[in-house]
């Protein structure tokens, strides 16, 4: 190990990199445990999923993963802007990064809401009369995409310190761990929806 | 042992910070702070959970009701196991000992992330205490025991949500400790100190925080559910409503079993520092022990369907799944032979520590060869739910983690706090733990083989005998109990002076002052030898 910090910096990019990248690992085994409880339902209940999923708005599905994947873009960009030392480009970037999150949040909005209009939530008296493996594909859909959504509005705020961090200068050439780890956690965002799409809004 | 002399250096403990006084202390982001905050607050509710034991060990003096009646005793076993588990064993030695002295086994100044160790402490006891509100906010007190298997947990009418919610937190703050733990060590070890040059207690913490980051969000993930399926009637886990409940059980296995190493690996570690240093002998089989660590963290992971021979899970998955906790067993064993071949042909001195030490060997051993009475299948199906799993757990957590705590703070207290506690008070309180725990834990085995369930408030008149004799241990243990912790309060009071090394210790925390500085070393120590190399360190070895 010849590349140690030496211990009088309280500064170690490496370090915050790594403990990001742990984390990441953790919110993959947080989703993995609903990713192994879909598995097993899906195998149990093929048919009634199939038949819960053609309920869902694949294009609004589509739209919001377009959303993310160009976020995640500008979100990379902006990093490279800051490593480049053009802090303006970076904060530009970012802000593109937040409208598409909150895009996504807004059409998750209309999206939720319609299907409360036709009392598809669980515990509803319609969803009670459905077919056990319909009740679980929505506790699923709920589940899932709420705590996706939940990791989305985390982003978000991440994001915005980044923003105000970079305006006072504290985010510099130098000095991008936070905004890169932001970027890393954003990333993660992406990917997990990348995952939920197809199994909820695809497979049917 | 009346000296109140002052020793001349100002430590962490008189350093102040911005703020004084308790604020100081709950602002602080110093390691060390934050380790005995940890152990402060750890040390309250083990005493409330051990006294909550010792009332259920009461009601069993007699068949039928005697102090309480069945749904008292069921709140109690719940909550006795829920703190005992999740707020006192899984972060007990990581977070106290490991806060305290990873940092300066390593050589480092701090933790990686400092402020992240005081917001996971904040955490700690926001789940601590919501865990105590599930006793006391309207309606009952949970009655699920610590394990919450779904269906009842979904369906039970008390406060199931509070206690699901405080396991919930707790386990993210365990997870931000392994977190952090782990880039401690990847980034912080002093120049020279490569991976073969690192102590065993930050080895074994290695391998429990990768435990902790890796496995606690399933159990975190699972419990969520139970909760969205107690708020919103979804069912994933019960069969009435197409959900299935040894689902649940998996999931919650799959934390829940390796969390047994996250509470018995940092005890190894412990013990692995006090053997050198009380036989002033190197310790024997380094890399084994280290390796072996890795070993148990990474086999571990893969035993939890031992807990669900009788669940009804196919044959080949009880056959896989008690093999590999044959398997587990030999690394386990391989540390035990290393201990006791460190002890051998050592000058061995046979303080308090050591003492904690050997008995943690002792009831490991039952521990553990009773743990494959239990992974075998055949015999498994007979001790399933008896007393026999309650002697043998409590000897692997209690007997292991419990007794590795305590040799760790005889250890470790004169470089805390810089004071000698009395040695003669510290054996006497260690007669009455090893006596009292033994003869409160072992009947149990007994009445377990002969078929007395676990968890229930009444028995049939034949295990009557056995139940007497282990009530009698549990009021032996707490008097043992109470005079240790006297022992040490009075110690940080007036005991003597304890100079930096009293122990001959080589390790790098008796190269510092005691109690340790604010950032513990004046300048971080360039290693050239092995961690537990007695000889000269001039000489190169």
């Amino acid at each position: 190990m010849s590349t140690h910090p030496t211990h009088n910096e309280h500064h170690d990019p490496e370090g915050s990199k790594i403990g990001m990248w742990l984390f990441i690992f953790t919110e993959l085994f947080l989703f993995g445990g609903l990713f192994l409880v879909y598995a097993v339902f899906r195998n149990k209940y093929s048919a009634e999923f199939h038949h819960a999923a053609e309920e869902l708005n694949a294009f609004i599905g589509t739209m919001n993963t377009v959303v993310l994947l160009v976020s995640s873009m500008t979100v990379a960009m902006s990093v490279t802007a800051i490593q480049k030392g053009n802090s303006k480009k970076a904060i530009g970037l970012l802000i593109l990064t937040v409208l598409a999150a909150l895009i996504f949040m807004v059409n998750k909005y209309f999206e939720w809401s319609h299907k409360f209009e036709f009392n598809l939530y669980p515990g509803s008296d319609v969803v009670k009369g459905l077919d056990h493996g319909e009740i679980l594909f929505y506790g699923l859909y709920y589940m899932m995409t709420g705590l996706h959504a939940l990791h989305v509005l985390i982003g978000l705020v991440l994001l915005i310190i980044v923003i105000v961090r970079l305006k006072s200068g504290r985010i510099t050439k130098d000095h991008y761990s936070l905004h890169e780890n932001s970027g890393l956690y954003w990333h993660l965002v992406d990917l997990i929806w990348i995952f939920l799409f197809p199994l909820l809004y695809l497979i049917t | 042992m009346s000296s109140t002399e002052k020793y001349t250096h100002e430590s962490y403990l008189e350093h102040k910070g911005k703020y004084k006084g308790l604020l100081g202390w709950l602002t602080s982001t110093d390691h060390k702070k934050i380790g005995l905050m940890y152990m402060y607050a750890i040390t309250v509710f083990f005493l409330v959970a051990a006294l909550l034991g010792l009332m259920m060990r009461i009601e069993k003096i007699a068949p039928g009701p005697t102090i309480m009646d069945a749904q008292t005793y069921n709140g109690v076993f719940t909550i006795h196991g829920v703190i005992m588990i999740f707020i006192v064993v899984i972060p007990g030695l990581a977070a106290v000992f490991g806060n305290l002295f990873l940092p300066i086994l390593i050589g480092a100044k701090d933790v990686a992330f400092p402020k992240l160790n005081l917001f996971s402490w904040y955490l700690f006891m926001t789940g601590a205490i919501l865990g105590l509100f599930s006793q006391f906010v309207g309606g009952d007190p949970p009655d699920t025991g610590w394990t919450f298997y779904v269906p009842y947990s979904a369906e039970s009418s008390t406060n199931v949500i509070w206690a699901l919610s405080a396991a919930f937190i707790l386990g993210f703050a365990s997870i931000l400790t392994g977190l952090n733990f782990i880039v401690t060590i990847h980034r912080m070890r002093a120049p020279g100190m490569t991976w073969f040059k690192m102590p065993l207690f930050p080895w074994s913490l290695y391998a429990t925080a990768w435990i902790q980051v890796l496995a606690t969000p399933i159990v975190g993930i699972t419990l969520l559910m139970v909760i969205a399926e107690r708020v919103l009637n979804i069912g994933f886990f019960d069969p009435a409503l197409g959900g299935d409940p040894v689902l649940f059980q998996h999931l919650f296995w799959i934390y829940s079993h390796p969390a047994v190493y996250i509470m018995i690996l940092p005890a190894m570690g412990v013990v692995t520092e006090i053997f050198p240093t009380f036989s002033q002998k190197p310790v024997f089989g380094y890399g084994a022990i280290a390796i072996s660590s890795i070993a148990i963290a990474v086999v571990g992971y893969f035993v939890w369907g031992h807990h669900m021979f009788t669940s009804g899970i196919s044959y080949w998955s009880r056959w896989f799944f008690s093999f590999l906790t044959f398997i587990v067993a030999v690394p386990s064993a391989i540390k035990v032979f290393n201990w006791l071949s460190t002890m051998y042909g050592g000058k061995i001195s046979l303080k308090p520590p050591l003492l904690y030490a050997i008995s943690f060997i002792f009831l490991f051993l039952i521990g553990g060869f009773t743990g494959l009475t239990l992974g075998a299948l055949a015999t498994n199906i007979h001790t399933h739910d008896t007393a026999f799993v309650v002697a043998h757990f409590h000897y692997i957590i209690f007997g292991g983690m419990g007794f590795a705590f305590f040799a760790g703070i005889h250890y470790w207290f004169p470089k805390m706090y810089g004071r000698m506690y009395s040695f003669r008070w510290a054996n006497i309180a260690w007669g009455f733990l090893f006596l009292g725990f033994n003869v409160l834990y072992f009947p149990l085995f007994i009445i377990g083989l002969q078929g007395m369930p676990r968890r229930y408030f009444d028995y049939l008149p034949q295990y009557q005998t056995g139940h007497v004799i282990s009530t009698i241990g549990a009021f032996i243990l707490i008097i043992g109990i109470f005079m240790m912790i006297s022992n040490l309060i009075y110690a940080r009071k007036k005991g003597a002076l304890a100079g930096p090394n009293p122990w001959k210790g080589v390790t790098l925390e008796w190269k510092i002052p005691s109690p340790p500085p604010l950032e513990n070393f004046d300048e971080i120590p360039v290693i050239t030898h092995q961690p537990y190399f007695f000889g000269d360190t001039n000489d190169e070895d």
